[in-house]
């Protein structure tokens, strides 16, 4: 793993199944750390000066003409203005078009045996609820770590993952923004190789 | 038109009143009864809506559960962005990810639900004859109709899908934070195994539509403006016909409540929280 530019201001682990904040401001770089490997990174971000702007999976899909995440994606706000900058990854690929999952989705997908289970929008909810945001800052998020192909027929789903212990990714800040992390706890689906780890965030430059 | 003075009240009346009965090809048919263009077997009085949506324009609408949706791609270059909410409850939305991971399928057509963030379906599409959508590219923006036309203003020739959301949704209440993800009809987008989004330019056929049925009471939000992905250096979107009838709510043996088991459930959730 490349070192960081500048300084590391922060460096941390986020729990196994826990939300996680942080302020990022233009220019810092955060590097997410799959520690033991196909631990999906459920990740929203927001503006800092005015949260109505935030990440958009469409825009950001249609600015580069492409549904996955690599080295080199633009990640667009809704105003279509870049946010952030995949500078480096380890990972071939990530998602942005499966969403997180919640309790009440977890009732289609599986069955309503799963209602009570804890969910991405659970601690999406939780993260933003302390920066004063609700149910409506909820959109379309990104997934680091997690593999959704399409196929010809447009088929598509969360299958076994191509991340492994130690990869990272690394998201460089094109403004000040307010990282809200879901650290996926599912566990009936292959997202998190159906045993939800920690994975450690820096936060350098 | 006549000459009017409009130097005081009474000209500047009779001025503005002789402008009624005038028509245009994008308006409201009001009342809706009266639209020539009544879907076969639907009675005048079971007419909700009948409107032409401009080039660039945009409408909104509150449904009840059962009523069906009609839009028709009249002169084959439409492209009808849409937000859908909850109406008794706005802050539970369409939610785009969901319905495509959900559904296993990421190109809608006929028999496929729209799914808000609450396990539940919104509306359901009874059917489609143009198989060509698009759930993966989102709405035009002002910095993107900035860039292929020079601006993207609501007040100038090419605005943009997200500003007229903003207009459509205000009028509901809602603002910024409720612009969700949408959904694109009439022009179609794949996705090729390496992930690049492939755009359908056409040409396609005029007349081809898409009809939805309202699962819970809905508001439906419009925008019709170039796709994204257009590559035609002009703003190129052509008017969009909508209609909108009251019909009978989804039954227990309806084949579309029953297809897939994650559809079922989609249903079911849906008739519980109607449970009171």
């Amino acid at each position: 793993m490349p070192d960081l530019a500048g300084p590391v201001v922060l460096d941390e682990v986020a729990p196994a199944l826990a939300p996680w904040t942080a302020v990022v401001r233009k220019g810092q770089t955060l590097r997410i750390v799959d520690l033991e490997g196909n631990q999906a990174v459920d990740f929203l971000m927001y503006a800092l000066e005015d949260d109505s702007e935030r990440y958009s999976a469409q825009d950001t899909i249609a600015a580069q003409g492409n549904i996955f995440l690599r080295t080199g994606s633009v990640l667009m706000s809704n105003e279509g203005r870049p946010m952030a900058t995949v500078t480096d990854t380890a990972v071939e690929y990530h998602d942005t078009i499966g969403g997180a999952c919640s309790c009440e989705s977890n009732t289609l997908r599986y069955g309503h045996h799963t209602k009570s289970q804890h969910a991405c929008v659970e601690n999406f909810l939780q993260g933003n609820a302390r920066f004063g945001r609700g149910k409506r800052d909820m959109v379309s998020n990104i997934n680091w770590f997690m593999n959704v192909p399409v196929e010809a027929d447009g088929a598509l789903g969360i299958v076994d993952g191509i991340s492994a212990p130690g990869l990272y990714v690394d998201v460089r800040a094109e403004m000040d923004l307010v990282a809200v992390v879901s650290n996926c706890p599912q566990i009936n689906n292959p997202c998190n190789g159906f045993n939800p780890t920690p994975v450690r965030m820096v936060i350098a430059g | 038109m006549t000459d009017f003075s409009t130097a005081d009240p009474a000209g500047a009346r009779a001025h503005a009143r002789a402008m009624a009965g005038t028509q245009v090809e994008s308006m409201p048919t009001v009342p809706a009864t009266a639209a020539p263009d009544r879907p076969q077997g639907v009675a005048a009085e079971a007419m909700l809506w009948a409107e032409t949506i401009a080039a660039g324009g945009y409408a909104a609408k509150r449904l009840n559960r059962g009523a069906r949706l009609r839009l028709v791609d009249v002169h084959a270059d439409a492209c009808l962005s849409m937000l859908l909410f909850n109406a008794e409850r706005p802050v539970e939305r369409l939610n785009v990810a969901d319905t495509l991971k959900v559904q296993w399928n990421g190109y809608l057509g006929e028999g496929k639900l729209l799914l808000s963030d609450m396990g539940k379906v919104l509306m359901s599409i009874v059917e489609d004859t143009a198989n060509a959508h698009d759930a993966f590219c989102g709405a035009s923006n002002a910095a993107s109709n900035a860039r292929k036309y020079g601006a993207g203003d609501n007040w100038g020739p090419h605005p943009n899908a997200r500003d007229r959301f903003l207009l459509a949704t205000a009028k509901f209440g809602l603002g910024r934070k409720d612009i969700h993800p949408c959904i694109n009809w009439f022009k179609g987008v794949r996705i090729a195994e390496d992930g690049a989004t492939r755009f359908n330019a056409g040409p396609y056929a005029p007349g081809r539509q898409v009809t939805l049925r309202a699962e819970m009471d809905v508001i439906v939000v419009l925008a019709n403006c170039p796709h994204v992905l257009d590559p035609r250096p002009d703003y190129t979107v052509t008017p969009a016909r909508v209609l909108a009838w009251r019909a009978e709510p989804t039954q227990e043996n309806d084949p579309i409540r029953n297809a897939p088991p994650e559809g079922l459930r989609a249903f079911q959730n849906v008739e519980e929280d109607l449970r009171r």
